[in-house]
C-alpha cells in the first residue's frame, strides 16, 4: 500500500514532482512522516520549515495518517 | 457574504469593488498587490505563482469567515493569481465593504497579512540570472 504525497513550490523541485508515492507506514504520524521524508529528501531539511496538510488541513504533528489520505508538503508560503 | 476565488488569467479590479458595494455599506476598501520591478536590489524578470487550489480556497474562506465574525462589515472578496505574472501585473485582490470605514481598513489589513501568513500559495521570483522561491530557505 502507498500514499501520495502532493509537493509544491520548493518541495515540489526537491522530490522532483508535484505527486509523488511513499510506502504506507501503519500509525505513522505527522511527525513521523516529516522524518521519513527528511531521510528521503534531505534537502527538506534546508528550508526555514515546512507543514504538512492532511486532507487539505495544516495537520498537527500527532495526527496518525491513514491509507487514502491527501498529504500535502506546504514549505513556507509566499502568496500575496 | 464572502467571493473567494483563484484565477489563471489576470484579475479584473472593478468588478471586484461592484461586487461588494451594497446600499447599506459607507465605505470599501481595496487592496491591490501588484508585481514590483525589483527585490532586495535586483531586477526581477517575472513572478510565478503556484497554488494548491483546494486547500488555499479553503484557507481564504477561513479569512473572510473570521472576518465576518470580527468586524461589522458587509462583504468580503479575496481574488487571487496563478501563473506567471509580469511586472504590474495584479496577483491579488482584496475588497472589504462596511458601514463604516474602520472595521473596513481593519478587516482588509487583517485579510491581506493573515493570507500571507496561512494561504498555501508560492511565489517564485525570476531574476535575470537565477531564480528563487520566496522565503524558502533562511
Amino acid at each position: 500500500m502507498t500514499v501520495n504525497i502532493l509537493a509544491f513550490g520548493i518541495a515540489k523541485e526537491i522530490l522532483g514532482n508535484r505527486m509523488n508515492s511513499m510506502p504506507f507506514i501503519t500509525g505513522l504520524s505527522v511527525e513521523g512522516l516529516k522524518g521519513e521524508l527528511e531521510q528521503r529528501y534531505p534537502r527538506l531539511q534546508e528550508l526555514t520549515s515546512f507543514m504538512i496538510a492532511v486532507n487539505g488541513e495544516y495537520a498537527g504533528a500527532g495526527i496518525v495518517i491513514k491509507p487514502g489520505d491527501e498529504i500535502a508538503i506546504i514549505p513556507p508560503v509566499s502568496g500575496g | 457574504m464572502i467571493d473567494v476565488a483563484i484565477f489563471s488569467t489576470p484579475l479584473n479590479i472593478s468588478p471586484c469593488i461592484d461586487w461588494v458595494m451594497s446600499p447599506e455599506s459607507g465605505g470599501i476598501d481595496v487592496f491591490i498587490g501588484t508585481v514590483r520591478n525589483v527585490t532586495k536590489g535586483k531586477k526581477v524578470v517575472q513572478l510565478e505563482f503556484e497554488a494548491y487550489e483546494m486547500m488555499a480556497l479553503s484557507e481564504m474562506k477561513k479569512i473572510a469567515g473570521d472576518i465576518l465574525m470580527r468586524w461589522p462589515v458587509h462583504k468580503i472578496l479575496i481574488h487571487h493569481r496563478t501563473g506567471v505574472l509580469n511586472t504590474g501585473d495584479i496577483p491579488v485582490v482584496i475588497a472589504v465593504s462596511a458601514a463604516h470605514r474602520d472595521a473596513a481598513f481593519e478587516a482588509c489589513r487583517y485579510a491581506i497579512d493573515t493570507l500571507k501568513q496561512t494561504v498555501p500559495i508560492w511565489k517564485k521570483e525570476v531574476f535575470e540570472d537565477g531564480e528563487v522561491w520566496v522565503a524558502a530557505h533562511p
